[in-house]
């Protein structure tokens, strides 16, 4: 069942990817904008310019480009990158797990914070405890993540420095990891010294990404921890003596959880478009920073290769959302 | 093994805590460790293919890892580099290059003339993909007599020696790179420069350590740590929280404000960067008392003074006061009575303004879009009412390409080595790609320059360039831009003209 379900969401996927290529590479061609424009050096003629275009095989058409291109990627080659010149899949492989890692992180902060202050505001709900809940989650939520990310590196890293500003690990030391995914890699091996150092690293990041998310995930929660509470199940328990605190968490909570799992998940896919400037901000190499590049140089084979991943992600995403919605409702689970 | 829920929840809050409340570690630069906070990442290892090997900006990284053919002094002013001697044989038609001995690569290797020649050759073959391609192109049958090369060159070209201390001027590898390719060169390059390679992570950072073998002496510094932090506000806050030790590009008043702390020190040098508006030979700007009153309209000084803080030079040709063609007899002053005059023999005025497009950067450089509302402003009050029109830098070039900018547009200009053809040659000769002014006068009197043997003559004849498009006012510059470094005072640091902060020239203070 659940496989058939995976292949089903698998077969939808290919379309999708399909279109976003085919739209992305056209676009990218329309628009105005020379991607050699910026390499012609002082004193080049006009046959240096069009053999930089026939180096990067911009001197075909569209449609030619297109089905060169096409059959590349088919076997997981997105070409040569234009500013960087080296392999597109590769670098987007290297700086992939990067801002996995920061998502991830985000996202366990966000569900943490957002579940703790829903939890908090429902146990002290219309009084104080509550009000101060939807204060807090109201300027988490006004503010914009890199304003908190700024805000951040001004407390943390400037006033009370405790906390790296820029970067994923320190560049002084040897990290001596095999994978680009060093903080699982880190803890995996045991290695706390260089997991620390890069947690470090990442909990500016990981939070200033993470507040907008877990103000959205309390209120969802709160309001809908409001609504069990006033469930039968929930007024027996009660009334059996059972705590407040004990209900909510024991009874109410699973319940309540699957409407913010839905919203958790259409967030957590910002939540990776949201890296592009917090990535900038904190120096963070992953895919985020890479794309920013890659705009500015017009660096047309990267810029398609990192938005087929964003695409891919945003599918397995989805993928990963509709089987946490029938691990909570057994009624999805069985049709 | 069993794991409580409690045991977890202190277990992860241990960690976290340890991980998030601990002092960072601060850059130390008495210890032997440089950190600085750099404006740009490094795109790629190749110095001659490629953007990035047209990218003024990371040629400081370069030129700490490879050594040039030719070396330059932070003043501009050439030294032997790998070559220790050089020259163009008496009929102008070939030249001789003695190459230094005792350089050996970062691998231990000897450096030889073969790997001068091979890095020539490869720098001149059009499928190498080298964007100065058009210079190198110009040797060819490469001789090599003990330390000697010669060559033969298609024509004679003055500023040819020059290149090799300019962009993709490098010399690389022959033997280390062929045995590991393209990729492998990408993966673990090595030079012969002062600093050695011995981590690089892309757009997070790179660090070196000092190479012992360095024919020039060993760095003072024994590892330099480049952190790439691209956003300014975030340099500023490396080099406030003790993060890293030197930082440039900050805005001016980041600038003012931190070489006042305790524990930091500020620089600030003129560099060979341009900011100036080009003209575009089409209406309105075909009237020369358009153009007349346009640049005199322009209050440079009071541009510098207010705008960046004094942290300017204002400019009255392509030529920086360091270049060798800068002429300080050739004066467009401001005069906005005169320019209201001009317009009005041409039936404009305030109330009946000639109209036209400027095009600008907005944060490409330091406070570029507020200096062309200010000289919008500045025009208005004479008769000039221009529209500001934003663009990203690469549209920039691309228009500028294809001969369709505005009649004016805001660009800056580099040219670290400080030749009138790098300047004045490139950005008004009409064959140039980057000319925005094509007409056959001014043509007619650069052709010549290109290929003149006699040095005091070309000279000349570039400064009669100058003065004859500052007279027709067919070009507006407006500044010399000045470069803000902010270092810790136990560091000594050495300004260049180029702009490129090179690690070999700090020191302990």
């Amino acid at each position: 069942m659940l496989a058939c379900r995976v292949f089903a969401r698998a077969a939808q996927a290919v379309p999708t990817l399909l279109g976003v290529a085919v739209l992305v590479f056209v676009l990218l061609r329309v628009v105005p904008g020379d991607p050699v424009a910026m390499m012609i050096p002082p004193g080049a003629s006009a046959e240096d310019v069009l053999r930089l275009h026939a180096l990067y095989g911009l001197d075909r058409s569209i449609a030619a480009q297109f089905v060169l291109w096409a059959g590349q990627a088919m076997r997981g080659d997105f070409g040569i990158s234009i500013s960087l010149r080296q392999d597109v899949s590769g670098l987007i492989a290297s700086r992939l797990p990067a801002t996995l890692e920061l998502v991830l992180l985000a996202a366990a902060i966000a569900i943490a914070l957002g579940t703790a202050l829903a939890v908090f505001g429902t146990r002290h709900a219309g009084g104080g405890g509550e009000a101060a809940v939807d204060a807090v989650s109201g300027v988490a939520l006004a503010v914009p993540d890199f304003i908190w990310g700024l805000g951040f590196i001004v407390l943390f890293g400037v006033v009370w420095p405790v906390l790296p500003i820029s970067g994923r690990a320190d560049p002084t030391h040897t990290l001596g990891l095999t994978s680009h995914f060093y903080l699982i890699e880190a803890l995996l091996r045991l290695r706390l010294g260089v997991a620390r150092d890069v947690l470090a690293h990442m909990l500016m990041p990981a939070v200033a990404l993470a507040l907008p998310l877990a103000a959205m995930i309390a209120r969802v929660l709160k309001s809908s921890l409001a609504e069990q509470m006033g469930q039968d199940y929930a007024l027996l328990a009660r009334v059996k003596g059972f705590s407040r605190s004990r209900v909510i968490v024991r009874e109410a909570l699973r319940n309540a959880a699957i409407p913010t799992v839905s919203l958790t998940g259409v967030q957590v896919t910002f939540l990776v478009g949201g890296t592009v400037l917090i990535e900038r901000i904190f120096s963070y190499p992953g895919i985020g920073n890479l794309a920013i590049e890659a705009v500015i140089n017009r660096d047309l084979p990267l810029i398609q290769g990192l938005i087929l991943t964003f695409a891919v992600l945003f599918i397995l995403i989805n993928l990963a959302l509709d089987l946490s919605y029938a691990a909570l409702d057994p009624r999805l689970r069985h049709g | 093994m069993q794991v409580s829920r409690r045991g977890l929840i202190a277990g992860g809050l241990t960690l976290a805590t340890a991980g998030g409340i601990v002092p960072v570690r601060r850059a130390r630069a008495a210890m032997g460790t440089a950190t600085i906070a750099y404006n740009v990442g490094l795109p790629s290892w190749d110095p001659t293919t490629g953007p990035s090997a047209v990218n003024p900006t990371i040629q400081a990284i370069y030129q700490s890892v490879f050594d040039q053919f030719i070396g330059q002094n932070p003043d501009l002013s050439f030294t032997p580099g790998l070559l220790e001697k050089w020259g163009w044989n008496a009929a102008g038609t070939g030249i001789w290059m003695d190459v230094r001995k005792g350089v050996v690569w970062h691998d231990g290797s000897p450096l030889t003339p073969d790997d001068i020649v091979w890095s020539l050759t490869r720098a001149g073959d059009p499928k190498a993909g080298n964007p100065i391609q058009f210079v190198w192109g110009n040797l060819s049958n490469f001789k090599v007599d003990g330390q000697r090369v010669t060559a033969d060159a298609k024509q004679f070209d003055p500023v040819l020696f020059k290149w090799m201390a300019f962009l993709t001027g490098f010399v690389l590898p022959r033997a280390y790179y062929e045995k590991v390719g393209a990729a492998g060169f990408e993966a673990k390059p090595i030079g012969s420069g002062p600093y050695m390679v011995d981590a690089f992570e892309r757009n997070a950072f790179l660090r070196l350590k000092a190479n012992p073998q360095y024919w020039g002496g060993k760095p003072a510094i024994e590892t330099v740590v480049f952190k790439f932090v691209t956003d300014a506000s975030a340099r500023v806050a490396e080099i406030e929280s003790g993060s890293s030790d030197v930082t440039l590009e900050i805005p001016y008043e980041e600038y003012d404000r931190l070489r006042k702390k305790k524990g930091l020190k500020g620089i600030t040098t003129p560099v060979s960067d341009i900011g100036m508006i080009f003209i575009t030979n089409v209406a309105p700007m075909l009237d020369a008392n358009v153009r007349h009153a346009m640049v005199m309209a322009v209050d440079k000084k009071l541009l510098v003074d207010k705008l960046l803080r004094g942290y300017g030079v204002p400019i009255d040709t392509l030529e920086a006061p360091q270049y060798e063609a800068f002429d300080p007899n050739i004066k467009t002053p401001h005069d906005p009575k005169k320019a209201a005059e001009l317009l009005k023999a041409s039936g404009f005025s305030k109330d009946k303004p000639v109209r036209f497009t400027i095009q600008t950067t907005r944060g490409f450089k330091p406070k570029d879009y507020e200096m062309i509302q200010a000289i919008v402003g500045m025009w208005r009050r004479v008769g000039i009412e221009a529209d500001i029109e934003v663009y990203e830098i690469a549209k920039h070039f691309e228009l500028r390409a294809a001969h369709k900018l505005a009649p004016a547009a805001f660009y800056n200009w580099g040219d670290a080595i400080g030749d009138p053809t790098t300047s004045t040659g490139f950005a008004m000769f009409s064959p140039s790609p980057h000319s925005a002014w094509k007409t056959p006068d001014v043509d007619a009197m650069i052709g010549p320059l290109w290929g003149e043997r006699d040095e005091a003559k070309r000279i000349a004849g570039w400064k009669a360039v100058d003065r004859y498009i500052a007279d027709n006012a067919l070009v507006l510059p407006l500044l010399q831009y000045v470069q803000p470094i902010i270092h810790k005072d136990s560091l000594n640091v050495v300004p260049h003209v180029s702009g490129a902060l090179q690690p070999q020239r700090f020191s302990p203070a």
